[in-house]
Formats: C-alpha cells, structure tokens, sequence
C-alpha cells in the first residue's frame, strides 16, 4: 500500500465533503467522523425501537379496528427504522450486539421524548402530530448527510414516517371536534407533549458541543434552534386550526422576522430526563432489557433450526 | 447460553418485472429462509417489490476504493466511446 500521510488524507476527504461527495463504508475517515456516526446513528436506532414502547402501549385499547390497523403498522414501521440504522451503524464496524447491549447498560442514549408516559388515547395523536412531525424536521435534512448509508436510510424512513404524522393530526383533529371531553383530552395531549417536543431538537446551539463539528462534515445541515424554529413556525396554525391551544403564554408572532417568539426551554427538565431521571427513563430500558432476554431463546432456536435445515437439505 | 449471532445477509429487489433486482440494505438471520421472509417484512411492507434476492455479506466481493483510480480511470479519457463526441452533419437524421 502506498505511504499517504493523515493529512494528506484528511484534505482529501474534507474535499469530497465540501464537493457533496457522499462517503461510503469503505472509504478513508478520520476517526472521529467514524465514532460520531456510530454514536449518532446508534442513538437513532435507539429512538425508533424505545420509540415502540409509549405508541404499543395503546394497540390493545384503540377505539376502533381502523385506528389500531394504522397504529400497528405505524408501530411496525418503527421496528423497521430501527433496522435501517443498525445497519447503517454495523457499517462503520459498529458491532450490532454491543450497540445494543449500550442501550441496555445505559450507556447509549436515545430521544428523551420517550421517556413521558402515555396516559390516553389522545397521546398517540399527540405523538404521531409532534413528535414524528419534529423528527421529520430533524430527518429531511439529514437525507443529505456526508455518509452514504445513513442517508439512504434516512431517504426510506422520511418516505415512511410521511403517514406517522397525518394519521397523529387526524387523530388529535378528530378528538378537538369531539365532544367536550375528547377534546380536552386532546387538549391536554398537547399541553403534556408541547415542551418535550421542543426539547427534541436538542440543546440551543450554545449549549450543543458537537453541532459545529458536525456541520463542517455536513452530518448536521442546520442547527437546534433553527430547526426548532421552523418546527415552531408550522406547528402553531395547526393546533389553531383545529381549535387547540399552544401552552405557551410567551407564544407571539413577529410581523418583522415572520417567525413566532417562544416562552424559554426549561432546559433543567431536558437534561435531567437525558441523565436517566424522566418519568419512565427506567421502564423503558428495563423493557428493552427484557425483550433481548426473554427473546434470547427465539433467536437460539432460529440458529437451531437453520442448522437442521442446513444438514437435511445436505442429507 | 450460546452468543452465536445470526449472519448478515444483503437484500436486492426487484420493483417490478422488467427491472433489474437493485441493493435495498441489508438485515440478519438465521439462514436464507429466514432472510426471504424478514426481507420481505422490513423492505416489501408497501409493495415495493415482487421479487427478492437475499446474498450473505461474507459472499460479497468488492473492489477497494483505494484501487478506484487503476480501475476507473483509465475510461475517463475515453470520450470517443460515446455518441456525442462525434461530429455529424445537419439535416443527417435516424444516426
């Protein structure tokens, strides 16, 4: 192999970044690129199966067989985001047992937004409304990332996730219409989920160690708060749309910048739910926990099988 | 407990007939079977595909993209093997 030094390298593949050169899984990256995908893509991952656990909550107990067919396909799609990424992560030499066993010690983070319980039915159109409609805000962009695999994979899950957020608003829309219950019901949906929502984006750009770094490799293509911003600005007409009420005292529009003003982030709440001390922080990763355990002989019995499979096939 | 872990299998996909099978990803399982099925579950589940190839990753044979320039390259400079680098009268027509 010839002797090419690090930063002759490195300017190569910083050039391939600035020409939009997507980089694939066996070419040369600087080592840091490489851990803060894995990193980033494996707490995706994360998000997506975690993700599972608040919507699966409610598939036994949705009002009518229309709304639990789209929940469990909804759910399903979810399983198969989390696929995606785990590949995308398997690609950097990530090995898939130990990203996931990071999950399970704790290590790995994942979206705080799952670790808010689910208390009615008008939570899953909280969620499919604003939480799959921030994390589409936050995935289109990242259809262009630097790295090939991930954006590929962001590419399929934005296709799929376009059905998560209508069939969430549909839910919320229909509830507001409803009788006076249903629709403070929605109503507290939103009051519960709003500032969690927001807190998805991450902490404000002077706060955020990595934003900066990334957007020079084009992993990031735009900030926290100019992606809370913009999730902001289209999210409020349609809560007042159908009749629902941003809880936001703070909450004006500026005729000058065209954006709406927001009240402050109670960042205290954020980085405590991120340090493992949320409302279900602990369900959560216990139910993960448990699957992986209680699922162990599914797995060893499909290697069992195979492997009958295997000898008659060569008998 | 055995920590044997399923093989990585890659999963190609014929949209419809007519087309060639195209790289979708990839997912893990136990055997060829089992990667059909899980194909069809995570890649297939909006009618995306009537037909599926299942390779394991071990299988595969890929060129280094160290090598990228002795392999590709040399074509750069080959401009003449395409129509538009040849010169044709007006009023020449179905050429």
């Amino acid at each position: 192999m010839r002797d090419i030094n690090i930063s002759e390298l490195e300017q190569k593949f910083q050039a391939k970044i600035d020409n939009d050169v997507k980089i694939e899984p066996n070419d040369w990256m600087p080592e840091e690129y490489r851990q803060t995908l894995i990193r980033q893509i494996s707490q995706h991952a994360h998000s997506e199966i975690v993700g599972m656990l608040p919507e699966g909550n409610w598939i036994t107990r949705a009002p009518n067989l229309r709304r639990k067919a789209v929940l469990l396909a909804k759910v399903q799609d979810e399983a198969g985001h989390g696929l995606y990424l785990y590949s995308a992560t398997e690609t950097l030499g990530a090995d898939r047992e130990e990203t996931i066993d990071d999950l399970h010690t704790g290590k790995a983070k994942y979206s705080s937004i799952f670790n808010y319980p689910t208390l009615t039915w008008a939570d899953m159109g909280a969620i499919g409304w604003l939480v799959d409609g921030a994390a589409i805000m936050n995935q289109v962009p990242l259809c262009r990332c630097s790295y090939g695999p991930y954006a590929r994979a962001m590419v399929r899950v934005c296709k799929e996730e376009s059905f998560h957020q209508r069939q969430g608003f549909e839910i919320m829309a229909h509830l507001a219409q409803g009788t006076p219950e249903q629709k403070a019901m929605a109503q507290d949906a939103l009051n519960r989920f709003w500032w969690p929502s927001l807190m998805m984006f991450g902490p404000s750009d002077a706060d955020s160690k990595h934003t900066a770094q990334s957007v020079q490799w084009k992993i990031k293509r735009h900030t926290n708060d100019e992606l809370r911003q913009q999730f902001v600005d289209v999210t409020v007409p349609q809560a007042a749309l159908i009749g629902l009420t941003v809880p936001d005292k703070d909450l004006k529009f500026n005729e000058e910048t065209g954006h709406y003003e927001f009240g402050e982030i109670d960042w205290t709440e954020f980085w405590e739910v991120v340090k493992g001390n949320g409302p279900c922080n602990k369900e959560r990763v216990d139910a993960r926990r448990k699957a992986k355990e209680n699922g162990m002989w599914v797995r060893e019995a499909a290697n069992a099988f195979a492997a009958k499979r295997a000898a008659r096939k060569s008998a | 407990m055995t920590k044997k872990e399923w093989p990585l299998w890659e999963v190609f996909i014929r949209s419809k007939a007519g087309l060639n099978h195209k790289h979708v990803g990839s997912l893990r399982a136990a055997d060829a079977h089992m990667a059909i099925e899980n194909a069809r579950d995570v890649y297939t589940r909006r009618s995306e595909g009537i037909s599926i190839w299942v390779v394991e990753s071990n299988n595969l044979v890929a060129s280094d993209p160290s090598d990228a320039d002795s392999l590709f390259e040399p074509a750069d400079s080959k401009v003449y093997r395409h129509p538009t680098f040849y010169d044709v009268p007006d009023g020449i027509s179905h050429m």
